[in-house]
């Protein structure tokens, strides 16, 4: 089966609901799946060889360099995940920098970065510099020190200060109910075939 | 029609005011004609309200561009499920939204329950009807009336936002609506037994209902959120603990606390404050959620224009929150626990620990999302929160949670035995030993997916064995073959065995969220014919080959499209498309930025994921990133599943947890009947 992740199915009202229900129910996708490739109205570069020309670059967005080895150098990329963005996407500057093709900010902080440690500068120096420019809201998590051990710590310590407070007060009411469960009990009697069956059908009615 | 929108939203104000004061009022009383007015209220500000958003549609789908709201979010040429869409893409539509879902939840509210809860109802619509109106003021008088018109008229909108151009964006936003809103009518059936002091069984009946409704739609809205940001923002996930995420898992995780704990209101009559505010702070959640969407308080990828609806919602959340806890405050004497917890080795301990859990998680999810503030509020820096801090925090909590979601079903009710436990823990922990060892052998280090994989076997052995006994014990008693005992065991107790599928669905998401710890990727730039290779975690060579760029319009776009051949060790698997668009008006002028569409071909393993970056200078050369994600899929599959478990245990049917609770009592009379 196709699945598209297309913004505009090919098909007519009552067809897309059918698909979004199907989809709800998980029926599409079911399979390993590929993407055909829909015939396309037009060829963009008749004839003109591979690397070509094409038809209209303003359509795909700023122009890009080729890649480098940094870009995939997974010691820079560490950084920069390491790093916020500051065109605003919430996102590390490695995440924006291959998500949003049309941030001009990412692309800027991935040369520093690399500018910085092509000079030999080690990962914390390169986090450091960008502290010393940007304020550590620059960092992706807050840096462990002063107030910011609380955003670390306060979690983790109400959870387990409540939960050692949950199992005193577990402990002290089980402590009570001790002497009530060993009250001593009626001496059990076996059952009847037919007390037995009766039980049996009364829990099978009510499902317990 | 915008004038008969902008009527109808002036007539739910004015309504909703009025049912509010006659709902509270007439309740106090026991006034039968408030009362009654007030149900009508409910009614009436429900028809005004659709009105509106009837008026709205139109709008949208004439292209009356002179409405601000209609140029704003679509444009001529936009498809059609986009322009119905249109009505909550924006703050002033999604407002109305809220609204009017609000005011059909009540409505329903009204008439599914009327009988059995009369005496709760004026206080429930007075609820309905204090936040509905909440909301239409905050369309009145917060700048946000999706009737607004423009001094002028364009010639064409500006259409919608490319990331919101996908299926995915039809279903997901209303889906977490209807959770979000859906919230309120639990809440109101709280504060309505907390108001009229019935704080009997009876109304945890409505809430229970009404609160795994929101759980569900709330469940499959995450979920479709999450499948959303995978196909469509590009960056390879589908979880970035943005603050708008976040606040969408808060109440979630309250409500699921709730779903637990109610358990044991319901078979010992414990935890009844517990429970009670659970209730209100997930309802409160639901409006916090609203407001980190709406204020720009906290910055958001998903976030609506920031705007001063911020304040309404801040103001409101503040006086909600007194009010709610005042009255809950002023009622604990009456909410006093009818037996008390015999053992700490007993399911209502573990569900306590459940509850503790649930609730921590929450709590620090909201520190982290809050903490940018807080920080800024002490030290007077400004901090990011990102995903690096939730992961270090939220995943040893997470892994605890699933490591729970074995054992409370394993442990009985009241006290458990060591006999007993030893029978029930073998086979479970076994299983998840033996996994573990598996996986170390295997070579797996990653220790947070060893633990994730290795507790998830542990907690499918133990649903796998709940089922197996269920279906044994039927098979012995009544000789039914095992697929019809599975089947009635299922149909017979839907609470429980569903509750099961749901953890399930839980235990396959943990396992597919442990596999992107196995992510690898790499960019590439190609030109026509060369290829690039990346390593799969399977061991495979995957072989991405570049056949070239093909540009052409389609709709209301223009795209340019590069075309891959995949391989897997030498083997041909075919083709995959990725595309740059540039969408357009209905005058051929650019709209937006040009957006990207991935390429992606699933299967059960893992997920191929291919960006077209962009191009080199104008020609086909161009620069990909290659991403492969291991157990994707299961992802989808889990949520699912999950969604499937929720319905199950929904389902009408079976009669309510009072009626049982009386039969169990009876039940067990009938048991010391026969030991006496």
């Amino acid at each position: 089966m196709t699945r598209r992740h297309d913004g505009t199915l090919p098909v007519n009202r009552r067809e897309f609901f059918a698909l979004g229900a199907l989809g709800l129910l998980g029926v599409s996708g079911n399979v390993p799946s590929w993407r055909r490739i829909a015939p396309q109205g037009q060829d963009s570069l008749p004839g003109t060889g591979p690397s070509g020309k094409l038809w209209d670059p303003s359509r795909a967005g700023r122009p890009f360099e080729p890649v480098r080895a940094a870009d995939n150098d997974a010691a820079i990329q560490a950084i920069e995940k390491q790093l916020h963005c500051t065109c605003g996407c919430n996102l590390d500057v490695y995440t924006c920098r291959t998500t949003d093709f049309t941030c001009g900010t990412s692309p800027a902080m991935h040369r520093r970065v690399v500018a910085l440690a092509e000079q030999g500068k080690s990962a914390q120096q390169i986090l450091d510099a960008f502290v010393q420019q940007s304020g550590v809201a620059i960092l992706m998590a807050p840096p462990r020190r002063g107030f910011n051990l609380a955003g670390y710590f306060v979690p983790s310590l109400l959870i387990l200060a409540a939960g050692i407070a949950l199992t005193m007060v577990l402990r002290r009411w089980s402590r009570a109910a001790a002497p009530a469960a060993a009250a001593p009990r009626v001496p059990l009697v076996p059952a009847s075939p037919d007390e037995l069956e009766r039980l049996r059908r009364e829990l099978d009615r009510l499902s317990v | 029609m915008t004038v008969l929108g902008s009527l109808g939203l002036w007539i739910a104000f004015l309504v909703g005011i009025w049912g509010a004061l006659a709902g509270f009022v007439g309740g106090r009383q026991g006034r039968r004609d408030l009362e009654q007015s007030a149900r009508h209220a409910v009614f009436a500000m429900c028809a005004a309200l659709w009105v509106a958003v009837a008026a709205l549609e139109w709008a949208l789908f004439q292209h009356d561009f002179n409405v601000e709201y209609v140029a704003s979010y679509t444009s001529r040429n936009l498809p059609i499920f986009y322009t119905w869409s249109a009505l909550y893409a924006g703050q002033k539509g999604s407002l109305l939204f809220w609204a009017s879902v609000l005011s059909l939840f009540g409505s329903l509210a009204m008439v599914l329950t009327g009988r059995r809860h009369r005496a709760l109802l004026p206080y429930v619509a007075g609820v309905v009807c204090t936040v509905a109106t909440f909301f239409i003021s905050v369309m009145l008088f917060g700048q946000a009336n999706p009737f607004h018109r423009l001094a002028y008229t364009p010639l064409d909108g500006n259409g919608l936002n490319p990331q919101l151009q996908n299926p995915g964006m039809v279903f997901h936003p209303p889906m977490l609506y209807l959770g979000y809103i859906s919230i309120t009518i639990p809440f109101a059936f709280a504060m309505a037994a907390l108001l009229s002091k019935r704080l009997d069984v009876d109304w945890l009946v409505a809430i229970r209902k009404w609160t795994l409704l929101s759980w569900l739609f709330l469940s499959i809205g995450i979920c479709l959120g999450m499948w959303w940001a995978y196909v469509e923002l590009g960056w390879g996930g589908y979880w970035a603990w943005d603050p708008v995420e976040n606040a969408s898992l808060l109440p979630w995780l309250t409500m699921t606390a709730f779903l637990h704990s109610v358990m044991i209101q319901e078979k010992r009559g414990m935890l009844k404050k517990w429970n009670l505010a659970l209730i209100i702070g997930s309802w409160l959640l639901s409006i916090f959620g609203t407001f980190i969407t709406r204020s720009g308080v906290i910055s958001s990828v998903h976030s609506f224009t920031q705007s001063n609806v911020g304040y309404f919602f801040l103001f409101f959340l503040i006086a909600a929150g007194t009010a709610s806890f005042t009255v809950y405050a002023t009622r604990l004497p009456l909410l006093a626990a009818e037996t008390k917890l015999e053992s700490m080795v007993s399911r209502e301990a573990s569900f306590l620990f459940n509850n503790l859990l649930f609730v921590g998680i929450a709590f620090s999810v909201l520190w982290g999302t809050l903490f940018p503030i807080l920080s800024e509020l002490v030290q007077g820096t400004k901090v990011t929160v990102g995903p690096p801090f939730f992961n270090q925090v939220n995943i040893p909590l997470g892994l605890a949670l699933l490591g729970l979601t074995g054992i409370g079903p394993l442990i009985a009710w009241r006290r458990a035995s060591l006999p007993n436990l030893q029978r029930q823990f073998a086979v479970p922990v076994t299983v998840g030993v033996f996994t573990a060892l598996v996986l170390l052998v295997g070579g797996m280090r990653d220790l947070y997916a060893l633990m994730a994989i290795a507790l998830g076997a542990f907690v499918a052995g133990t649903v796998v064995q709940e089922f197996a006994r269920g279906a044994r014990a039927r098979h012995r008693q009544y000789g039914e073959g095992y697929a019809l005992a599975l089947g009635r065991l299922l149909g017979r107790n839907r609470r429980r065995y569903g509750g099961y599928i749901v953890h399930t669905g839980m235990v396959i998401l943990f396992i597919a969220f442990a596999g992107m710890a196995f992510k690898t990727e790499t960019e590439a730039t190609l030109r026509p014919g060369e290829s690039a290779v990346l390593k799969s975690p399977y061991g495979w060579t995957y072989t991405f080959t570049h056949l070239g760029v093909s540009q052409y319009d389609a709709l209301n776009r223009q795209v340019t499209a590069a075309t891959l051949e995949i391989g897997r060790d030498g083997k041909r698997l075919g083709v995959l498309t990725t595309e740059k668009r540039q969408h357009v008006d209905g005058l051929g002028r650019p709209t937006f930025q040009p957006s990207t569409e991935v390429g992606i071909r699933s299967d059960l393993r893992e997920d191929l994921y291919v960006v077209l970056a962009g191009l080199v200078n104008g020609t086909e050369q161009a620069v990909f990133r290659f991403t492969i994600n291991p157990l994707v899929w299961w992802v989808w599959y889990g949520g699912m599943i999950v969604a499937l478990g929720g319905l199950i245990v929904m389902w009408p049917g079976g009669g309510s947890p009072a009626v049982k609770r009386t039969q169990a009592g009876y039940a067990v009379r009938l048991v010391e009947d026969m030991k006496a």
